[in-house]
């Protein structure tokens, strides 16, 4: 009988349960049939990245200035290369250019103050971006002021277009349709009627039929020689469509307050307003995010249909490009880049989304 | 051209829009008429306002720098040279086929330059005016080499791809019946759809106006096995428009498009245009305001015409370098040529 005197030191657990080959054997091969279906899950997948790789990448046109640059058997890069100044600024002019890049630049400061949970002074912070810049944005943009060159809204266009309409229908949107929820669980018969009206009428019609009417019928019945800006046309009419469709998303918020919070409330003396901005909406707005954001990506994306009122957003710049003679052909390219820049916007909202979901515990997981 | 490709997409019928858009014009009392004084605004202003199609390929589009290119923005460019001695004084404003003739009504624009097909209905129920043609444009077919058919005749039992709700599905029909054809209609909804079909052999022919032919060529890819037959069975004369009523105005955009289309005839060309106002040649001399004042009856200078030939050029020039055979396009002359040479293109004299 032999007696260790030392402990035996700590081996390595099994090959096969650990690693990647366990990982795989556990998830991918299983058994015969899940084993033939990631086989083929395999073969499918490289079916269609394979080709899209190769054209995109492998076969594709980087470097030149014209159409004889590219071989055409895969992408011609060049094209969005050319263009990306368009793609992003619209016809605004070259020169002039700096003054979008201080807007977004000071824009993208603001957010970002807000969105960072340390930093200080969030509530004046708040107020700068919803007062002041604004209307200071307007200015540097439009110009006529301070010496700056006046640039009409119709030379607007690009990604700076789409964000403008989509920032500015979310900011006024909001509060909007707040008060339109409110005021469609009001007792008082005027106020709720006119939110009622207001709310399923602006439901009821489709985005492109307001736009359509703002930019067709609209300049029929001002005075002649008044013109509303084509851009404040569509302003408004994306303002008034959204904050109908907010409106309801609240109201679904609202909703799922228990009675009891806003009776308690009342019993401590609270009025109308403190009742609903101190106990009632903070529980409801941060259970309604998802549905908030919800609504924020679906306009950022129907911020398209501008296009059919001659507003060069991003797709539409992308589009007129297209019809230049010296670039036809190459709307594939075009399009896949107008697909990329909406999707890195739209994905990052969903996951900012999620990060405040998980920060103000929404979910009363634990 | 009644439609316009992106609205297409979109499910919409332009034509029908555009007729109760303009009945809705009409029911308010024809509100553009009320300004008259288009040249004194204009003047005023300090730019034309210009209204051009949102991206049509050789005649209006965005080039790689933001300016607008092509034969209908440089109508407006020789009006701005006519008015100010300066084409690029223009206030260039994208429509679609829906709204342009709104816009014209309701002063948002002043020109409308989009190649428009001028017809009756447009010309005399609108409260608008077609001022010349442009452009004589016309439906036609494109065929793959392969087939060896040099007639539209040739194409009876053909498949056919259309781009959907044009009028040139209703010009195809019109003119297989007339001919007592029979053909297999295939429909796209746009044009890189339509392109697509073509390429992929799902039809023999693929049918629209003939400038949009060229571009959708060029898109094939292999544009050299495909010609553009000669025969065109539709007339789609395109041209600016102006509001009715304010003649001074409507005098000043026809006599720009006049004054090109004279300036080509009489051999005059941006380049060599100051070593003409030496020229001895009578007609030379009056169109360029060396002899008499004929801008006066417009409300012009008497280099008007000068200065639209020294600074856009005359109509060959624009022609070739737009749609012609200098750009990506290469459409022929054909019925669009002087008619010195054949063609359609005919301006009164200067005098």
């Amino acid at each position: 009988m032999t007696i260790r005197t030392e402990m035996i030191a700590q081996r390595p657990a099994p090959d096969q349960t650990i690693g990647a080959l366990a990982w795989l054997r556990a998830n991918l091969f299983s058994g015969p049939v899940n084993s033939v279906f990631t086989l083929l899950g395999l073969y499918l997948l490289y079916l269609l990245v394979a080709p899209t790789v190769q054209w995109a990448i492998i076969d594709a046109d980087w470097v030149g200035t014209s159409r004889d640059d590219c071989s055409r058997e895969g992408a011609c890069w060049v094209f969005v290369k050319m263009r990306f100044t368009q793609f992003i600024y619209g016809l605004y002019p070259r020169e002039e250019l700096w003054r979008v890049n201080i807007v977004f630049a000071s824009f993208a400061v603001l957010v970002a103050w807000l969105a960072i949970p340390r930093l200080p002074f969030k509530r004046w912070v708040a107020v700068v971006t919803l007062l002041p810049f604004p209307v200071c944005a307007f200015f540097v943009l439009y110009g006529g002021v301070l010496g700056l060159p006046l640039v009409e809204t119709h030379q607007w266009g690009g990604l700076m277009l789409t964000l403008i309409l989509a920032v500015v229908g979310m900011v006024a949107a909001l509060p909007i349709g707040i008060l339109l929820a409110l005021g469609r669980r009001s007792q008082m018969p005027i106020v709720k009627s006119f939110c009622v009206v207001f709310i399923e009428f602006w439901r009821g019609v489709p985005l492109i039929t307001v736009l359509f009417m703002a930019s067709v019928m609209l300049p029929l019945f001002l005075p002649s020689g008044f013109g509303v800006d084509r851009l404040v046309r569509a302003l408004i009419g994306i303002t008034l469509f959204q904050s109908a469709y907010m409106a309801e998303v609240i109201r679904g918020g609202l909703q799922a307050i228990p009675k009891g919070q806003e009776e308690a409330a009342a019993a401590l003396g609270m009025n109308y307003w403190m009742r609903m901005g101190l106990i009632v909406l903070p529980q409801a707005l941060k259970m309604m995010i998802p549905g908030i954001v919800n609504t924020f990506i679906s306009l950022f994306k129907d911020t398209t249909l501008v296009m059919i009122i001659g507003l060069f957003d991003l797709l539409g710049i992308v589009q007129a490009a297209l019809s230049d003679s010296r670039w036809l052909g190459f709307s594939l390219e075009g399009y896949v880049f107008a697909g990329m820049m909406f999707w890195i916007f739209c994905f990052s909202m969903s996951r900012y989304s999620q990060y405040l979901e998980r920060k103000l515990n929404t979910g009363h997981k634990n | 051209m009644l439609n316009n490709n992106k609205l297409n997409t979109h499910k919409l019928n332009p034509h029908k829009l555009a007729v109760m858009a303009s009945a809705g014009a009409l029911m308010i009392g024809a509100a553009g008429v009320a300004q008259a004084e288009t040249l004194e605004d204009t003047l005023e202003r300090g730019t034309v306002q210009c209204g051009v199609s949102d991206g049509l390929p050789g005649f209006s589009a965005p080039d790689d720098d933001g300016e607008w290119q092509g034969l209908d923005a440089d109508v407006c460019r020789a009006v701005a040279a006519a008015v100010f001695g300066d084409a690029e004084a223009v206030r260039f404003t994208s429509l679609n086929a829906v709204e342009r003739f709104t816009a014209l009504q309701s002063g948002e624009v002043d020109v409308l330059s989009r190649n428009t097909t001028w017809t009756t209905t447009r010309d005399t129920t609108l409260g608008l005016n077609f001022t010349g043609v442009t452009f004589y444009d016309g439906q036609g077919f494109l065929v793959s080499r392969d087939l060896e058919i040099e007639s539209a005749e040739q194409l009876d039992g053909a498949a056919i791809c259309i781009q959907s709700g044009t009028t040139t599905e209703l010009n195809l029909a019109d003119y297989f019946r007339a001919n007592d054809m029979e053909f297999d209609p295939i429909v796209f909804d746009t044009s890189e759809q339509t392109v697509g079909g073509f390429e992929t052999g799902r039809c023999d022919v693929l049918t629209s106006d003939t400038s949009q032919l060229a571009a959708l060529r060029i898109q094939l890819s292999e544009p050299d096995n495909a010609m553009i037959l000669s025969d065109v069975i539709s007339k789609e004369p395109l041209g600016p428009v102006v509001r009715q009523g304010d003649d001074q105005w409507f005098n000043i955009v026809k006599w720009s498009l006049f004054a090109m289309l004279n300036a080509e005839e009489l051999g005059i060309t941006s380049e060599n245009v100051d070593e003409m106002l030496e020229s001895e040649n009578p007609n030379i001399a009056r169109l360029l305001g060396q002899d008499g004042n004929y801008g006066e009856g417009m409300g012009l200078e008497a280099d008007w015409a000068y200065n639209i030939i020294k600074q856009v050029g005359n109509y060959a020039e624009a022609y070739d370098r737009n749609v012609g055979m200098d750009s990506p396009l290469e459409i022929e002359r054909g019925v669009n040529a002087l008619w010195t040479d054949g063609g359609l293109q005919y301006a009164p004299p200067i005098r």
